[in-house]
This record gives C-alpha cells, structure tokens and sequence, in this order.
C-alpha cells in the first residue's frame, strides 16, 4: 500500500498542533476520519481536510507535501512509521518520540526532538535553538534515539541530554550540549562560544572548533581512540561527512571542571 | 575392539562421549595480530579442563580487521565452564586480568544472545568513576581509562547453555614422534573449524584421565589402559605395536561445531597416513551413560 499523502492547500492563519498526525495515532482511520481530526490550537476551528488535499494510504507512511513554521509538534510522540515533512515546521518538532523516522525537507524550529526517546529525526535544513533540550521546568532532554541535522543549529544544542547521538553537519550556536547528563553531540561545523557550558558528563565533538572556550575545561592532550572508530562506524550510516570526520585524532578536554568535570569536548588537534 | 582399516589406519568401532556445558564467546583487538593473540593467549592460561581450571578456555581463529568492530585485528576466544555463575566468574577473572592489561587491548561480545554475562559492566569498575558509557544503537560499550590511553569493552556478551565439552579423538603411534606428527596434523586441521577450540597445550593432551582413583579424594586418575608403559597388564587398551597415545579433546559452541571439528581432525590423521603419522584411532567413553552426546567414529569418517 501506498503512503497516506496530505497536500497542502494553503498557508495556515494560525499556530498548529500537529501532534494527532503520527503514524500511530492514524493507524486505523478511515479517509473521513482522518480528515475531521482537529490540529487548531485557537477557537477558529481547523481540520486537516480543511488545510490539506488527502490521498488515501497506509497511515504507517505519511507523506505531507508543503510545510510552514506554524507547524508546532510535527511526529510529537511519535511511536513508529515514518512521517516526511516537505517543507518546513514550528517547535517540538520530533518531541517525546520512541520510534519511526520523522523527516523535515525544511528547516525545524526550536525544541526540536526534545525530551526524544527512540526513533530517528532527520532534519535537511536548519534547526533552531535548544535542539533536544527540556522545556522549562522538565529536569533531562533528549535521553535516546538519533537525531540528524545537515544544516546548522541554534543556541544550547543538546541542552541536558541524556542519552542518544545529536548530529549537526553544520554550525551550532552559543553554548551547545550546555548541562549534558550525558549523550553524544557531534558538530561538524563550528560552535559558538562556551560549549559544554555546565556540562556533567557526555561527549561533544566540535570538528571546526569554537569561538570560545570555556577555561573551565583542561586539556588532556592529542589521542587516537577506538572509541572514535566505534562512534564514527555508528555514525556512518546518517552522516558520512561526520563519520570521515572522526576518524583522526583528537584533543581531549576534560570538564566542565565548574560541576563535577566528567564530560569531554573533543577538539581539532592544533 | 573392533575396527576398522582406512588408509592403513586403524579406525576403532567406538565412540567419543560428550557433555553439555555453558559457553561464551569474545572478540579480543589490539592494534597488531601478535598483541591480539597475547592477550587471548594470556586469558586462555590454565584453561585446560574443568576438573581444576574452572573453565576450558582457547582461541577458535584470528579475525581480520574488517570482522571486528574497531577495525583492527583481532582474535576470537571461547570459554566454557560447567555453570553460568562459574563462566561469569571466569570470564570477569581471565578478561580482568590478561585483557585488560594488554597493551591497546579492546573487548567485545562474541556471541549475540537473549541471555548475558556481565563484560564491561563488571569491568568498568576498575575506572573508579572516570569509566564512560557510551549506547551506540543497541550496543552499549565502556571505555575505562588505562595508562596507554583507554579500554573499550563492551558490556556484555552472550551465554549458551548448548555449548559441548569433551569431545575427543585419541591418537596411538608406533613412536612418540609419529604420534605427535598425527597429533599437529589433527590440531592444524581443527584450528580451521569455526566455534570450537582444542583447551589442552598446544591442542594435546598426553595424560588421558578416567573416572575415579584407588586414593580417596581424588576423582580422576591416569588412563591406565592406554598407557604403553603398562601395555602388557591383561586389561590394556593397547596393541603390542603401539608405543605413544596422545589425546584430542574439543569443545565446541554447538554440537555439530564437535561433530566437525573431529571430522576434521581425523581426515587429516588418516590423510598423513600410518607411516608417518598414527596406526590406530580411539575415541574416549564412560559406556554412553554419562554424556548425552556419542561421537561414533566410523560416522565421522571422510
């Protein structure tokens, strides 16, 4: 069977809620009952036949043609199948997922894969600020799954991750993988200033270096590791540029030395 | 015993008998083949028999860089024991103290099972706090720092309970020379046969046990009726033109891993031929009631 396409017809007048168009929560739906599932966050009522041309498939692959920053919680909780998104959407992109691939042709907004579990989140463009970080008031991020970013991200990528592998291919801004718990946050490009800023434990990889560095994190000298060739063969497969990336040497900064001091950075050896 | 004659060998009509035993398996890397192979020679130290080593322990084969995870050379090595708890025992033990020592030394699992043995997470530990986790897909690995850099070990591997012990061949020669020939024959020709290792010295053992003893305490002694010293006492296994005995003893993975490994081992015996090699084939048995698995030799006969 086909995948389930939506067409959008035109540009939303208000925010919102893509979170009932998952894989899962379609599963099972007639063509009328997909149509009447409600997305409006307002009292302006807002349907999806109303914002979108539906062709009938499985609902285990939703194809959605046409994006806009309005789009808030695209793939939210989203539990498996695949959902791809040509275009762009808002925040919580990918949010509270545990399985399924969730693809965004466009750029994502803030907040995207935060408080992720599973799955794979695969962004083409840029992402915004706090890319798998906590809303306000959660205690941890992301805490498993992949997430993949060709572009660049915004400030505090990977702010308190917990588990999983954050791949940006381009640039991040200030203060990426701020707090880890733990987790891996890979940087192709260059990071803005104070990575790792607070961070306990995890890795972060900035491959371009960063506009500062915090002086609380010492340096451990250049080392080869197998550690490396582990992570760079499980990266292979979502980002070769990445994965080519890490296989060399690396400077080793043990810190953030302003909590507890058990995080690394890896740096450009020179 | 009846026999039979291949290739002017003779082939008795008897049979090996085999036991079921727990099992493991790793992959041990090191930046060279020769650093791979110490530490897997060091783990597999006093790894001979059950009966006073705890575990059996040897290397199944070399794997080549693009058949490890790190992509450096390594060795596959195969543990058995009678029970899980003694096999995790042993295995944090002989990892803890003959791999992670070894220079540039990385472990990982080599076997994938529902259930596990603690590796890394046994040995991560000796970090006291600076080890690192790291979850890679469904793979969960520790890196321990080491004062040559780190220590990569992946935190568990698998268990088998279907795993043999004891399967073997026993060798008879005119001389004790030709009687080794045969015997590196059927050690070179095993070595080749994937998931089964041969725990003795050099694959051989030349002081075949039976059950029991005259001395109390004691639950094996010397294999009296294959020993050529005693060949004239009226209950000698042996024939008068028989001057050595050497012993194969293989465990293996599966039951079929035995089953080929002796196959093996006795084409190349018969292939070097009575001259040089042995004139007569044995097999080990306690009369079939102990062990579940009979190894018949004229059944493994190529």
């Amino acid at each position: 069977m086909s995948a389930l396409v939506l067409t959008l017809r035109q540009a939303p007048a208000q925010r919102l809620d893509f979170a009932p168009l998952t894989p899962n929560q379609l599963a099972g739906k007639s063509e009328a009952e997909i149509a009447a599932v409600p997305l409006n966050i307002t009292r302006e009522r807002m349907r999806v036949g109303d914002l979108f041309k539906l062709r009938m498939g499985d609902p285990g692959e939703i194809v959605i043609e046409g994006g806009s920053d309005r789009f808030d919680c695209v793939g939210c909780a989203m539990a498996g199948g695949a959902l791809r998104i040509d275009g762009d959407v808002g925040a919580q992109a990918g949010r509270l997922m545990t399985g399924g691939k969730l693809t965004i042709a466009g750029n994502a907004g803030p907040w995207a894969a935060s408080g992720m579990k599973g799955g794979t989140l695969e962004v083409a463009g840029n992402a915004g600020e706090r890319l798998g970080g906590p809303l306000a008031g959660e205690m941890a991020g992301m805490r498993g799954g992949v997430v993949v970013v060709h572009g660049d991200a915004g400030a505090r990528a990977a702010d308190r991750l917990r588990r999983g592998t954050i791949i940006v291919e381009g640039k991040v801004g200030s203060h990426a993988g701020s707090r880890m718990i733990a987790g891996t946050l890979l940087v192709g490009g260059r990071a803005g200033p104070l990575p790792g800023y607070l961070m306990a434990r995890g890795t972060l990889v900035c491959g371009h270096g960063c506009d500062a560095l915090s002086p609380t994190f010492a340096d451990c000298g250049v080392h080869d590791l197998v550690a490396m060739t582990l992570l760079a063969d499980f990266v292979e497969p979502y980002s070769t540029t990445i994965a080519r990336l890490l296989r060399h040497s690396w400077r080793r900064l043990l810190g953030d030395m302003a909590v507890i001091g058990k995080g690394e950075i890896f740096y450009p050896p020179v | 015993m009846q026999h039979l004659i291949v290739n002017g060998i003779r082939v008795d009509d008897t049979f090996a008998e085999a036991f079921g035993m727990r099992a493991t398996a790793l992959g041990i890397t090191a930046p060279t083949l020769p650093w791979a192979r110490q530490a897997a020679t060091s783990m597999s130290g006093f790894g001979t028999s059950v009966i006073g080593c705890g575990a059996e322990v040897g290397i199944d084969r070399d794997l080549s860089a693009d058949e490890t995870p790190d992509g450096r050379p390594g060795v596959r090595v195969l543990l058995f024991a009678v029970s899980t708890a003694e096999l995790q025992k042993q295995l944090q033990n002989r990892v803890g103290q003959c791999v992670l020592t070894s220079p540039g030394s990385a472990c990982y699992a080599g076997l994938e099972t529902e259930e596990t043995l603690k590796l890394g997470n046994a040995l991560r530990f000796f970090g006291d706090g600076w080890q690192v986790a790291k979850r890679l897909g469904n793979k969960r690995y520790w890196r321990v720092p080491v004062m040559d850099g780190e220590f990569v070990c992946e935190a568990t591997t698998g268990v088998t309970k279907t795993a043999v012990g004891g399967g073997n061949i026993i060798l008879m020669g005119a001389s004790a020379e030709t009687t080794l020939a045969a015997a590196e024959a059927a050690v070179a020709a095993i070595h080749k046969v994937p998931d089964a290792i041969m725990p003795f010295p050099g694959g051989v053992a030349r002081s075949g046990s039976k059950v029991g003893s005259k001395y109390k305490g004691a639950s094996a002694s010397t294999n009296d009726a294959y020993c050529p010293t005693l060949k004239g006492k009226g209950d000698s296994a042996l024939d008068s033109d028989i001057a050595s005995v050497l012993e194969i003893v293989i465990d293996g993975l599966t039951p079929e891993s035995v089953g080929n490994a002796m196959k093996a081992g006795l084409a190349a015996v018969l292939a070097l031929g009575p001259q040089r090699g042995a004139l007569r084939i044995g097999a080990g048995n306690y009369g079939g009631k102990l062990g579940p698995h009979h190894y018949h030799l004229k059944e493994l006969l190529p």
